[in-house]
């Protein structure tokens, strides 16, 4: 199968997004487990989270801007629609992503009260669950092809504001597909978390047992949504027999195997087995799509750059990642290598003060 | 409101927003470099205090510059979506470049908070001096794209459509170099004297700790040469605003008629229906002069441009002149600091020398002050245009209705995350050493 430039352009954006979700989405999910913290050892299971994420979520969330800069490079008149049709949505996200990240530094740095304190790890972990889930409800409204009707009737006179700018994105299946997307987010971040939490048994079983309950509740949400949103051409083709088919029945393999692992206490595997089966969900979705970029009718040919631009920018997106990736394997190995444990919680704790 | 006023306002307050942490971003990573460079040289525990306290203070304002920068990266598209129809494609490429230089940024700002103790010095040195680099680079491709909608390069019109598109082509625009030195010195102006003029009060204040002493020195060293500099950058920008832009240097110079020998006017208010400036110091040939280098020079005045294309004068002409102002003080303190420090042969001659204590403490929003009253120099002289000369930005904002909603909903939030700044930032000054 031969690609046109901006079909390479469209899987790029889909590797950022995949980056996005395994790192910075586990971030949120992280939020969702200091929201959820409970029992006796509600507090070490908050300083985990913070320890794990602190240094890391500002790159990780970087992924986000790929994407967008990518979108809109390569993409403009889809980023446009985007924008325009999910002003409210992302809109929202963007209060959540402004809120998250800057509760968490406040929090981290202040001095205050611990009632303080407090109140910003509330803001951090509400705002945690808030943009995963509106970013679902997102890709939820562009996967049911309502994003691409209302960009056909926006321009009608009879189109009312609640029919182009709110029904398009809230609906019960793109709420289905928004807490799927917060219930797999938790569940990537608890099966991180174990590994964080390698010299600690009572805490690792703490996130063990969530990672466990996040797992089987995004199975059943991701079967409520299949079922919810059967009629629409992307979701059918899910269905069918086709390579999405084969990519959601290695996600299966991906789920069980990482719950499996769970069980076992094989963290290990059960990482690389949770972030196997994020990502294969993405790619079945991706190639479900294919080569739509807003259902039902706009192509990513149809809505690409000219091709200069799509050339220069990859040649960019080459010469960048010469400089990305070794820092980004520097960042990881420094603060995630395997002789980083939970004992440096302490002294770090002191070198920050 | 109009939507199409909601739109700008939330844009302009978002930008207004955004660039004091972007500034930040770019100017304080360089002094703890500094810092903590001299702190390996000298083995002085007071320059590591000074770069662990900047580094916090950079922390802070750094996750506040990144969410803020998200929003504007968004909002782009939410409220501009006929903006980035036209041109997501020919000015993608220095958002492409400086989203790397914001990774790489977040990268090595997180090795540089969380691992004093996991990388060795000049491991950690080396960390600080990727951060203070790259936000540079951040901040120039970003101006780089703004200069493009000055003075648009790089692709043809053939009926309303840009075909022919060459983005390296559209990062080489007229305005790009002008714009990117004015902002890049006004990024170390302003920090540098800003953090000057703060220990400046706490030494007034008697507190005269090697903590504070030293910290007035790096500031200084950062903050006054781009202080001095930045008046000869503004010319080059006056100059290239001249040839490209004539209706906003006639609106920032609030000269209406054009004339060979043209005045300059200090001050005043222009008169948009009499076509007249009231109440300003006029200087003869002043303007044929600044804009060109010659006495008799011709400059083009508002007359020469349709009703319909005038940027609102009164806002931008005034808000250049504070601008002007602001600069030259600043200029000119700190010509009289680096002067003490020079003549004394150690900062202790500025730290013993009240009066210029004082001027250095009354200084310290001004670097502030006079960037925002640079960009709405800028952004507001560039209207009606979005793209200049080519799309208006009326033609570009959003169809949705309602958007002052946001508008509203926007400002709050970032009229909370500033108070919480702010009382963050003071505790981490009142902490400070007293020995």
């Amino acid at each position: 199968m031969s690609l046109t430039l901006a079909e390479v352009a469209a899987w790029i954006i889909v590797v950022a997004l995949n980056a996005y979700v395994l790192f910075g989405g586990a971030d949120f999910g992280g939020g969702v487990w200091d929201l959820l913290a409970s029992g006796p050892r509600r507090q070490q299971q908050r300083d985990l989270i913070a320890h794990a994420i602190g240094p890391i979520w500002e790159a990780n969330h970087v992924w986000l801007i790929v994407v967008v800069v990518m979108l809109f490079v390569c993409f403009p008149p889809a980023f446009a629609a985007f924008g325009t049709l999910l002003h409210v949505p992302l809109s929202l996200m963007l209060i959540g992503i402004v809120l998250r990240g800057s509760a968490f530094v406040f929090r981290s740095y202040s001095y205050g009260p611990r009632s303080e304190q407090r109140r910003w790890g509330q803001t951090f972990a509400i705002s945690s669950v808030i943009t995963p889930m509106v970013l679902g409800m997102c890709v939820g409204a562009v996967v049911s092809g309502h994003v691409g009707a209302a960009m056909t009737a926006m321009d009608a006179p009879s189109a009312r504001f609640a029919d182009t700018y709110l029904h398009p994105w809230i609906s019960p299946f793109s709420i289905a597909v928004g807490a799927m997307t917060v219930a797999l987010l938790s569940f990537l971040a608890a099966t991180y978390l174990t590994i964080e939490a390698a010299t600690d048994r009572p805490l690792q079983d703490d996130f063990r047992n969530r990672a466990l309950g996040a797992a089987v509740t995004a199975v059943v949400l991701a079967i409520v949504a299949l079922v919810l949103g059967a009629e629409s051409d992307v979701m059918a083709r899910l269905i069918r027999p086709g390579w999405a088919t084969l990519v959601l029945a290695g996600s299966g393999v991906a789920a069980v195997t990482s719950v499996v692992s769970l069980l076992k206490r094989r963290f290990q595997l059960a990482r690389v087995a949770a972030g196997a089966w994020v990502t294969l969900i993405l790619w079945g979705w991706v190639l479900a799509q294919f080569p739509l970029i807003i259902p039902p009718d706009l192509t990513i040919n149809a809505a690409a750059a000219p091709n200069r631009t799509l050339a220069e920018t990859m040649a960019v997106l080459a010469g960048g990642a010469v400089v990305l990736i070794p820092s980004l394997w520097y960042l990881l190995r420094v603060f995630k290598g395997s002789d980083q444990s939970a004992e440096s919680l302490g002294r770090d704790g002191q070198a920050r003060l | 409101m109009p939507d199409l006023l909601a739109a700008r306002s939330q844009m302009a307050m978002s930008l207004g927003f955004h660039i004091v942490f972007a500034v930040v971003g770019i100017g304080l990573p360089a002094l703890m470099v500094i810092a903590e460079w001299r702190w390996i040289r000298t083995g002085d525990g007071a320059y590591l205090e000074l770069a662990k306290r900047w580094s916090k203070g950079a922390a802070i304002l750094f996750a506040v510059g990144a969410v803020s920068g998200t929003v504007l990266s968004f909002e782009l598209g939410l409220l501009w979506p006929g903006f980035m129809r036209f041109a997501g494609s020919i000015i993608g490429m220095p958002f492409s470049l400086e989203g790397f230089a914001f990774f790489t940024e977040a990268i090595f700002l997180g090795i540089y908070l969380y691992g004093w103790n996991r990388v060795s010095r000049s491991a950690h040195l080396f960390a600080g001096i990727v951060v203070a680099a790259s936000g540079v680079l951040s901040g120039i491709f970003v101006v780089i794209a703004n200069a493009w909608m000055n003075t648009p390069a790089g692709f043809t019109m053939v009926g309303g459509d840009a075909v022919d598109v060459r983005p390296f082509m559209a990062m080489a625009n007229a305005a790009a170099f002008p714009e990117t030195l004015h902002m890049t010195l006004a990024a170390y102006a302003g920090t540098g004297l800003t953090v000057a003029g703060i220990h400046a009060i706490a030494i007034l204040r008697g507190n005269r700790s090697a903590f504070h002493r030293l910290a007035l020195g790096i500031a200084l060293t950062l903050g006054a040469p781009a202080a001095i500099l930045q008046p000869l950058s503004g010319d080059v920008s006056a100059r290239s605003a001249a040839i490209h832009q004539p209706a906003k240097l006639a609106a920032l110079e609030a000269h209406f008629e054009t004339q060979r020998g043209a005045p300059l006017h200090i001050g005043g208010w222009p008169d948009v229906d009499e076509r007249v400036t009231r109440w300003a110091i006029r200087i003869p040939y002043g303007l044929s002069l600044l804009a060109f280098h010659d006495p008799n020079a011709e400059v083009k005045g508002l007359d020469d441009v349709p009703r319909d294309q005038w940027p609102p004068v009164a806002i931008v002409h005034v808000a250049f002149q504070v601008m002007v102002a602001l600069g030259t003080i600043m200029a000119l303190v700190s010509m009289w600091a680096l002067w003490r420090w020079w003549r004394g042969r150690s900062i202790d001659a500025v730290v013993d020398d009240r009066l210029v204590l004082r001027a250095l403490a009354v200084v310290t929003p001004m670097g502030f002050l006079a960037i925002e009253a640079g960009w709405t120099v800028t952004e507001v002289g560039r209207q009606p245009w979005i793209i200049h000369g080519v799309l208006r930005t009326a033609d570009a904002v959003t169809p949705m209705p309602g958007l002052v909603v946001p508008f509203l909903i926007f400002t709050l939030l970032y009229l909370l995350l500033g108070v919480i700044v702010v009382y963050l930032l003071r505790q981490q000054i009142v902490r400070a050493p007293t020995q």
